[in-house]
């Protein structure tokens, strides 16, 4: 298990390598000097020469990405050049919205997910069946920004439950915000439910028709004992995959469902980042989500090596 | 061949798009770029059949403009996948276990582990917004894809006997992965074709929505839809129809991958009998 971890944990460090080094590229192949780009066509002379100081930007290319680089690991995300604050300050300020509000889509999502993929799975073929593979394949087929639209227009515009944006802040109380992030984390959570419950339908499926179902029920489980105690457990592996990588999904989703709802999070800083060509907020902004996507992967990895001592051997 | 519903009705809702997209080439109910504020806002009518939006342009010859937008930017996407995803994935399984294959499979894997639209926010923010980019920010993550599906596919042939007799009879490599190995993994690679089209629509839509897919004044489903967020108090039609437009696209793509690989995949043909 330990020489797993640790070559999982070498490719993590070296994906994060990778992926530094190609959004430091992307970057840096900007037409022109990023300075005047960031300060656009007014600038003096001196703020672009004072710029590109605090940028590094006369040093060489590799200097530059060293710099860069180090910085982030000291947590060192760069200064803002519009909010004139730290990135980090920024970062930390937002995730409080951002966070929040994808794990409690995940919630959502798989609370939706498993009661549904489980249903499906133990009455495979009914009418009950079908129409739940219906319905996931119209939940696939739903934009996630689209069904916040409706959202609003009906919990929101007509019935008055919730209010169709902004943010009250955690001062305000843990109900009022969870309140506020509720629509939201049900829009980015619909599609990510309907993917989930057709991989743990067809996952319990499969482990449903292993022998050792077979003998489960032979001595003497009923059908739902061996589901529960045996099908359930066995069909986690690849539910957890798709758990671990929807947090990807929803995190990269939030950026756009917070546009929706004008949530102060990491989404709609990235976007007055891109229209005030902010370049150093977006730059680690994006590195920031990127970790965060590998990180969890990695965790995944190791978790479901964990729950299943085959997996440590592809390593 | 059996008739198989989810085939025909994807294949349908598929067609009926393709078709509207093709026809507003040659022609639409009313001009798209035409401004007509006297006739701003009007509701589902003879003249204006799905009604008008708040700068008096035809919402049904926008949606078909929309649609070749759409179709355009994930088409276009899905060739850069099969372009520069299939020779990868053939010259990797024809060369097993080499440096090559290493460096392919690795850098698929970190591709995958990228959030893609992150990505492809950060690549229209960086070059700037156009369809062009927004084409090349989805057909970058569609590479990995379909190289790991030509991969997959191809290794699973280099073991039969028939490519075995092709090697004896003195075929290159290379060869054999055009003359044998590429016309069998064509089945998988349709299915896997129709699953991107339909992500590329979803991101194409997502894109636009942002601001950062095709400008103004080409019409495209995700921006029609950013425009009417700020009118959905007094004008919901106008929020509701665009969505429906993808959603049918979408789901007619979805239903067409699902029936094709029932229909083209002997394996999973097999298992469902």
């Amino acid at each position: 298990m330990l020489r797993y971890a640790l070559s999982r944990a070498l490719s993590l460090a070296l994906s994060l390598l990778v992926a530094s080094a190609v959004i430091f590229a992307v970057i840096e192949v900007i037409p022109g000097d990023p300075a005047s780009y960031m300060l656009g066509l007014n600038a003096t002379p001196e703020a672009v020469a004072a710029l590109r100081d605090q940028l590094g930007l006369d040093g060489s290319l590799l200097s530059r990405y060293l710099h860069w680089l180090g910085g982030m690991l000291s947590g060192d995300f760069g200064t803002s050049y519009t909010y004139k604050v730290p990135v980090s300050e920024l970062v930390a300020q937002r995730l409080w919205v951002s966070l929040p509000l994808a794990l409690y889509a995940l919630v959502l999502s798989t609370l939706i997910a498993f009661p549904v993929g489980l249903i499906a799975a133990a009455r495979r073929g009914s009418v009950t069946d079908y129409g739940i593979m219906g319905a996931t394949q119209l939940g696939i087929a739903v934009p996630n920004f689209w069904f916040a639209m409706l959202l609003v227009l009906v919990f929101a515009v007509n019935l008055r439950w919730f209010s169709a944006g902004g943010f009250p802040g955690w001062d305000a109380g843990l109900l009022p915000g969870l309140k506020a992030l509720t629509l939201p984390a049900v829009a980015l959570a619909l599609p990510q439910a309907s993917i989930l419950a057709r991989v743990m339908r067809s996952a319990l499926i499969e482990t449903l028709g292993q022998d050792y179902i077979r003998t489960a029920r032979a001595k003497g489980l009923s059908r739902r004992q061996a589901t529960t105690r045996h099908a359930l457990r066995n069909a986690m592996i690849p539910v957890l995959t798709i758990i671990g990588l929807q947090f990807s999904f929803l995190l990269a989703g939030a950026i756009i469902i917070e546009n929706v709802f004008f949530l102060p999070g990491l989404g709609r800083l990235i976007f007055q980042g891109i229209t005030q060509r902010d370049l150093i907020v977006v730059e680690s902004l994006v590195m920031l989500l990127v970790f965060a996507v590998i990180l969890v992967t990695f965790l995944v990895d190791l978790a479901y090596a964990a729950v299943d001592p085959r997996l440590r051997r592809t390593a | 061949m059996r008739l198989n519903p989810q085939l025909w009705i994807g294949a349908t809702l598929t067609a009926v798009f393709l078709l509207a997209a093709l026809v507003s080439f040659a022609w639409t109910p009313h001009d798209v770029t035409a401004l007509n504020i006297a006739d701003r806002l009007k509701p589902m009518g003879p003249t204006y059949l799905l009604g008008t939006d708040h700068f008096g342009r035809d919402i049904l010859s926008m949606l078909m403009v929309g649609a070749r937008t759409s179709i355009a930017v994930a088409l276009v996407a899905v060739g850069i996948g099969i372009g520069l995803g299939v020779p990868l994935g053939l010259l990797a399984a024809a060369n097993r276990g080499s440096l090559l294959d290493e460096i392919v499979m690795r850098g698929n894997d970190l591709i995958f582990a990228f959030p893609s639209l992150v990505i492809a926010i950060l690549i229209t923010a960086v070059f700037g917004p156009s369809a062009v980019n927004a084409i090349l920010a989805i057909g970058i993550f569609n590479i990995p894809v379909f190289a790991r599906v030509a991969r997959g596919g191809a290794l699973s042939l280099w073991t039969l006997d028939y490519i075995l007799a092709a090697r004896v009879a003195g075929k290159g490599r290379l060869r054999i992965s055009l003359e044998h190995i590429l016309p069998n993994i064509t089945n998988l690679l349709i299915v896997q074709g129709t699953i991107q089209f339909s992500l590329g629509i979803l991101a194409e839509a997502g894109l636009s929505y942002v601001g950062l897919g095709a400008q103004p004044p080409t019409p495209s489903w995700g921006r029609m839809l950013a425009e009417a967020q700020t009118m959905i108090y007094t004008n919901p039609a106008l929020a509701i129809l665009p969505g429906l437009a993808i959603v049918a696209m979408v789901l007619g793509l979805n239903l067409m991958g699902d029936g094709l690989r029932d229909l083209l995949d002997p394996r999973v043909r097999r298992a469902r009998a």
